[in-house]
């Protein structure tokens, strides 16, 4: 019931738009609180699911209202709930509008019912749930060219979910079920490409990712951080969650081809990083190559590998999160996100300054912070797996995110000093402290998250490699 | 030999056929445009009640079967012909046309569409498909203008051509299987006669295309709906496209080597109707390009699943009702739908139809919170996945890709910040109707499953 709770709680949070306006938004972000707690609540322990609830919805289309959570989901809710909570608390100072945090609650639903499903058909209604939202986001609170880059993201990411449809539906064909409590694990390989091509769109794997620098360098501050914070989240989810249990023989073949993408993600990512002139699109691009390291950790399709991608899919979330939040007040204060115009934030906001730093360095996977496990296992994993040379690959892309994170850092905090900038707000803070505050937690006490996601990963690889 | 005629399966027949009659004789007594309008909608309710009321009742039967039977699918088509146009009664406020006339046509066409789903012979079928249509020749002119007259005239000679044609095919239906009962007609055909009865099947498929608007006989929709009365083009693009489905539904499945055909007529119909939308700039145009390309999902699935077909005609008639409707609302007395930009910054002005307009254009493009269009697309994805159709799900899926770019223009237009257009009241019937559809839709959208029923999935 409490996942229930839960989905009801965050759509009436996106309905409570339609109250007046002085107070909509108040009423949505305290659901958006409510809805975070209920998402703590929801914490159990063990393999199995903590929380189930199964009732038929639709029978003519296979559809059951399927509910449940365990440790491979469970943290990403929690990730879900928390930013969509603190990207309500920053808006309703920044832009105080409540149909914003309404369409920002509307995402949320459409989130945690994905990471929540446990019907093939539900989990693809959920997954549709989330595109126009995150579509009204950009084109409504975007930058100069939102129009442009809102229709790019709305029509590639409907593409992609055109293929999950075809793929789902293949699954349902071919097996009779939509289950994914108990896949069968019968499917055909061209089941496993069309749910495979869909969630690589989303997640976005090289080289269907073009969507993403522009999405992102438009979409309004809460926009981006959904965005690369969970969004992005929902196709790794969905290999781990969906295409490999449905269809592990066909995954097993597949795996090579994913991860040299993945390599190919990382190396390209980097690379292309390395050229950004534009702050926001650097981040952005930087998302490619993260997400490479945890497609890796996924391809390799062992224990090892998709612990490292379950809690680099999180760090991910939290520390890409932080960046686009202060990439945000960056541009807030100086109006521009040229590299080449930025410059002197040591001097101009020496508190900016030292919290971009301790963001880049998290991003570039230093050790003692978040980043620095999925990666680092992700890399063992593939080399466990006998793929020395992507390891190697990986590893050596790894070396460039850090190469275009401080290039970064030098060019925005080091050079001729601007006038001195306005200091954080509260509002600002409030968002910036628990993401830095987890970052470091998880960096240093990664068996908070490995010992939840343990026991489910554990059934699961037993159960692909049945 | 004399039949024997069951007056109580004919009772949907009659309140329809009596609610023409009740509307021509208000229309004497008091010359009002409530009155008409009042009574034309009081009909359409009472012929939906009637039509709940019987179930499986047959008349004019024979040896070789009945000519009509009110099964419980001709009791689903019977209650969506007469609500929808119950709802075009109400959204028929404002309409700038002879109100008795009007009132009294629309009734007509009802009677036909209700008698269509009963229909077990080819001849019964045609007659009650032209009763449906024959009386839009004249509601599609009622506007005056140029314009209009030019629609209208177009509509009238491309369906006197199509009507002639399907006539052809379903001459040499019978000559060939020596029975105009539907049952008889998938009897096999062999020898000589085999490629006659081939080009019938394929004559009468290609005249029922006219009636969805399906490419190639298409080019008519825009305009006419252009030119017609607001309310008339709600009623073209739902129920005379209703017609034209339910007639394929019951002939398609029983003409050899249909299935190809129709195929091909899918994946022309959708493509071509989806670029042709791409390019509009006129509302009504827009929309009446959009609903070319759904007419090609709903014969994808025709090819493979008659049930699958109707339950997408059934979710598109919802959503093609709110979408015009939120059009008809949104633009008060003005008679026509206009361009796309008089519907800029209408979210900030009327935030309702603004919402039943978005819910609408969701809906047409398959997604969420148009949850009834998203099932709609799913329905037919299912049903042509792993057949030897699955190639067509495969176009289906690339063509809501396409559709989604121009139903997002408009959806996001209506948001933008604009200098707006003054606000004006919506009359009361209009706004009822509007919210009748729109309950219906977001109803349905969240219990599919009794669509699916309904129509036999």
């Amino acid at each position: 019931m409490i996942m229930i709770a839960l989905l009801v709680v965050s759509a009436l949070g996106a309905l409570a738009a339609f109250l007046p306006a002085q107070f909509a938004r108040f009423v949505s972000t305290g659901l958006a609180a409510l809805a975070f707690g209920l998402s703590l609540a929801m914490y159990a322990t063990g393999a199995g699911f903590w929380h189930e609830y199964d009732k038929p919805w639709v029978p003519g289309l296979n559809l059951r209202f399927h509910l449940g959570v365990d440790g491979i989901s469970w943290p990403l809710i929690v990730l879900t709930t928390l930013l969509t909570l603190l990207c309500c608390g920053y808006s309703l100072w920044k832009t105080p509008d409540s149909r914003l945090i309404g369409l920002l609650l509307a995402m949320q639903t459409g989130i945690v019912g994905a990471f929540l499903a446990l019907d093939l058909v539900l989990f693809f209604v959920f997954f549709e749930v989330i595109l126009l939202p995150m579509y009204a986001v950009i084109a409504g609170w975007g930058g100069p060219a939102k129009r442009a880059a809102a229709r790019k993201f709305v029509l590639y990411t409907l593409f992609g979910s055109m293929l999950l449809l075809l793929g789902v539906y293949l699954v349902v064909d071919q097996t009779g079920s939509a289950d994914l409590a108990a896949p069968k694990g019968t499917a055909t390989m061209a089941a496993f490409v069309f749910l495979a091509l869909g969630f690589a769109v989303k997640a976005p794997l090289w080289p269907l990712h073009t969507w993403l620098p522009d999405a992102h360098s438009e979409a309004p501050t809460v926009g981006s951080v959904m965005l690369a914070g969970v969004l992005l989240k929902l196709g790794t989810y969905g290999l781990i969650r969906v295409a490999i249990p449905v269809a592990p023989e066909a995954a097993a073949k597949a795996a090579p081809v994913l991860g040299g993408l993945a390599v190919a993600a990382i190396l390209i990512g980097g690379l292309v990083c390395l050229a950004q002139t534009e702050l926001k699109r650097l981040i952005a691009y930087s998302s490619v190559g993260h997400m490479g390291f945890v497609l890796l950790g996924i391809a390799t399709m062992s224990a090892t590998g998709l612990q490292a991608a379950l809690i680099g899919n999180l760090a991910h979330g939290l520390i890409t999160g932080l960046l686009f939040f202060l990439v945000g007040a960056i541009k807030d204060r100086t109006h521009t996100g040229e590299l080449s115009q930025l410059g002197g934030l040591r001097d101009s906001s020496p508190w900016l300054a030292g919290i971009l730093g301790f963001a880049a360095l998290a991003s570039l996977g230093l050790p003692g912070l978040a980043g620095f496990w999925g990666e680092a296992f992700a890399v063992i994993a593939a080399a466990q797996r006998g793929w020395w040379l992507g390891a190697a690959l990986a590893a050596v892309g790894g070396a460039l995110a850090a190469a275009y994170l401080l290039r970064m850092l030098r060019k925005v905090t080091h050079g001729s000093s601007p006038p001195r900038l306005t200091g954080p707000a509260g509002y600002e803070l409030a968002a910036w402290v628990p993401l830095a505050v987890l970052t470091i937690a998880v960096g240093l006490a990664p068996l908070l998250i490995t010992d939840v996601t343990g026991p489910a990963v554990d059934a699961l690889v037993e159960a692909i490699q049945r | 030999m004399t039949q024997t005629i069951d007056h109580v399966a004919l009772l949907p027949l009659y309140l329809a056929a009596g609610t023409a009659l009740l509307v021509f004789i208000a229309d004497l007594v008091v010359p009002n445009r409530t009155v008409s309008l009042v009574a034309g909608a009081a009909g359409s309710v009472a012929t939906a009640a009637g039509a709940l009321l019987i179930e499986n009742r047959s008349s004019f039967c024979s040896a070789q079967g009945c000519s009509y039977v009110f099964d419980q699918r001709a009791q689903v088509f019977a209650v969506l012909f007469a609500a929808l146009t119950a709802v075009v009664y109400l959204l028929s406020a404002r309409v700038e046309a002879e109100p008795g006339e009007y009132a009294f046509l629309l009734a007509c066409s009802m009677a036909g569409g209700v008698t269509l789903g009963a229909a077990r012979d080819l001849i019964t079928l045609l007659v009650a498909l032209e009763t449906l249509t024959l009386p839009l020749y004249a509601l599609v002119a009622l506007r005056r203008g140029r314009k209009s007259a030019e629609g209208a005239v177009t509509f009238f000679v491309v369906s006197v051509i199509a009507t002639a044609v399907t006539l052809l095919g379903a001459a040499l239906l019978y000559a060939t299987s020596g029975t105009v009962f539907l049952s008889g007609l998938n009897q096999p055909v062999t020898g000589q006669l085999l490629p006659l009865a081939t080009v019938g099947g394929g004559l009468f498929l290609v005249g029922l295309a006219f009636k969805v608007a399906a490419v190639p006989l298409h080019g008519w929709a825009p305009p006419t709906y252009d030119g017609a009365p607001l309310p008339v083009a709600l009623y073209l693009s739902t129920a005379s496209k209703l017609g034209g489905v339910v007639a394929l539904f019951y002939v398609a499945p029983l003409l050899r080597g249909s299935a190809p055909l129709l195929a091909i007529l899918a994946v022309v119909t959708m493509t071509v109707g989806n670029l042709g939308a791409l390019r509009q700039s006129k509302m009504v145009r827009l929309l009446a390009w959009s609903s070319i390309a759904q007419a090609g999902y709903v014969l994808a699935a025709l090819v493979v699943s008659g049930p699958a077909a109707l339950a997408y005609m059934i979710f598109f008639v919802l959503m093609e009702a709110v979408a015009f409707g939120a059009v008809l609302a949104a633009r008060g007395s003005a008679a026509d739908g206009g361009s796309l930009d008089a519907y800029r910054g209408l979210g900030r002005r009327s935030p309702w139809i603004a919402g039943a307009l978005t819910l609408a254009l969701a809906g047409l493009a398959g997604l969420p919170p148009g949850f009834a269009g998203l099932f709609a697309k799913i329905t037919v994805v299912k049903a042509l996945l792993g057949g030897q159709y699955s190639w067509l799900a495969v176009v289906v899926a690339l063509n809501a890709v396409v559709a989604l770019a121009y139903y997002a223009r408009v959806g996001a237009s209506l948001f933008a910040v604009a200098p707006g257009e003054p606000k004006h009241r919506v009359a009361w019937p209009v706004a009822t109707g509007l919210a009748l559809a729109t309950i219906a839709t977001v109803v349905l959208g969240f219990a599919p499953q009794l669509v699916l029923d309904a129509a036999g999935l």
